[in-house]
């Protein structure tokens, strides 16, 4: 476990460096991923081996939203006379917007014969 | 008393409590999600932070007192998203084969994001920086927050409309695309995760490992999409 902590942390270190050294609008962590994702590519083993730690992780996903949810809590204040209207700009351009994407998809996925089997 | 007072005020100041308490509450609200029977509007996160939020203000305890405990679970949220790579790697194949309704559902599902909150906002009457600061609002937090910045928002915000678009983008997604009829977890994921980032990721991981999958995709491709498509809406409407 500490062996597979650490190199988690160390591909999120490597994302941070190279989210510095080049101009992309991503934030570390997600190069972070892609460098994993290219180790996973590389060896089967490294796949089993770092397994029960990210399934650790993702299964606990919602809880790493915890702290950031209660600081917006305290910061709904910001959102001042306009808190209802940005309010319904969300709400309904959340929903346009899982709608829309996902009615997209089964779309061209059937004009394209891209069938999950 | 006065001991109680001191184990207290000794307490509050050091991260083991608050610590301890967003784990109880965390486990709380995923006690109450598992009661309802896995209902997606009885929703973990959002209750966990309200027990959290009402513990904040009953014991009048600062948010950055509250931090210091909490960071340590803040803080695995980049670990996290470093460890998406499992599931993409696990659906690679998969997600090959879907490039073109992926790419597509991107397009359609960044475009719509920004466009109507930025639309509607407009219309409602909402000044140019708080339409600057919606306008990201779908991207996961950190990438929404630079974009904000650059494009003349208010980060802090930003932050809290990507937050509550999280929550929103979770509790209604399930119920939506029930009622769209829309079954293909590969769509159902991959739209969540462009709409509502990782909370909306999180939530998918709960319902469907696929959906998991293909919603942490489309969290990481519309962080890149939004970068390009925010700035255009915002002059369209300017």
């Amino acid at each position: 476990m500490p062996q597979a902590l650490l190199v988690l942390l160390l591909c999120q270190l490597a994302g941070e460096a190279i989210a510095r050294l080049i101009p992309a609008p991503l934030p570390g962590p997600v190069f972070g991923m892609l460098l994993m994702l290219g180790l996973f590519a590389a060896s089967r083993r490294f796949v089993d081996f770092m397994r029960p730690l990210a399934e650790g992780i993702l299964a606990n996903l919602s809880l790493l939203f915890v702290p950031a949810g209660v600081g917006v809590v305290g910061h709904i204040a910001t959102l001042g006379t306009q808190a209802a209207t940005l309010i319904v700009a969300v709400v309904i351009s959340t929903m346009l917007a899982i709608a829309a994407g996902a009615a997209v998809f089964v779309a061209v996925a059937r004009m394209t014969g891209a069938t999950d089997d | 008393m006065t001991d109680l007072a001191a184990f207290w005020s000794y307490l509050s100041e050091g991260p083991l409590l608050w610590l301890s308490l967003t784990l109880l509450a965390y486990v709380v609200g995923d006690a109450c999600f598992r009661w309802s029977g896995r209902k997606p509007y009885v929703n973990s996160v959002l209750i966990a932070v309200a027990i959290l939020a009402a513990t904040l203000w009953l014991t009048g305890t600062a948010y950055a007192t509250y931090f210091e405990g909490a960071q340590f679970v803040h803080f695995l949220l980049g670990p996290a998203t470093v460890a998406l790579a499992l599931p993409l790697f696990d659906n690679l194949d998969r997600l090959r084969r879907a490039a073109l309704p992926v790419i597509a559902a991107l397009i359609a599902g960044s475009v719509t994001a920004t466009a109507s909150a930025v639309a509607i906002a407009a219309i409602l009457g909402v000044g140019p920086v708080e339409l600057a600061s919606i306008a990201p609002k779908s991207a996961t937090a950190p990438v929404a927050i630079g974009i904000s910045e650059r494009v003349g928002g208010a980060p802090t915000l930003t932050a809290v409309l990507v937050i509550l678009t999280g929550i929103v983008g979770a509790v209604v997604a399930t119920p939506l695309l029930n009622a769209l009829r829309i079954r293909d977890w590969r769509a159902r994921g991959l739209a969540v995760g462009i709409a509502s980032h990782g909370i909306g990721t999180a939530r998918a991981f709960q319902v469907n490992t696929t959906a998991g999958a293909f919603a942490g995709l489309g969290m990481a491709l519309n962080a890149v999409a939004t970068a390009f498509i925010a700035p255009i809406v915002l002059w369209l409407f300017s």
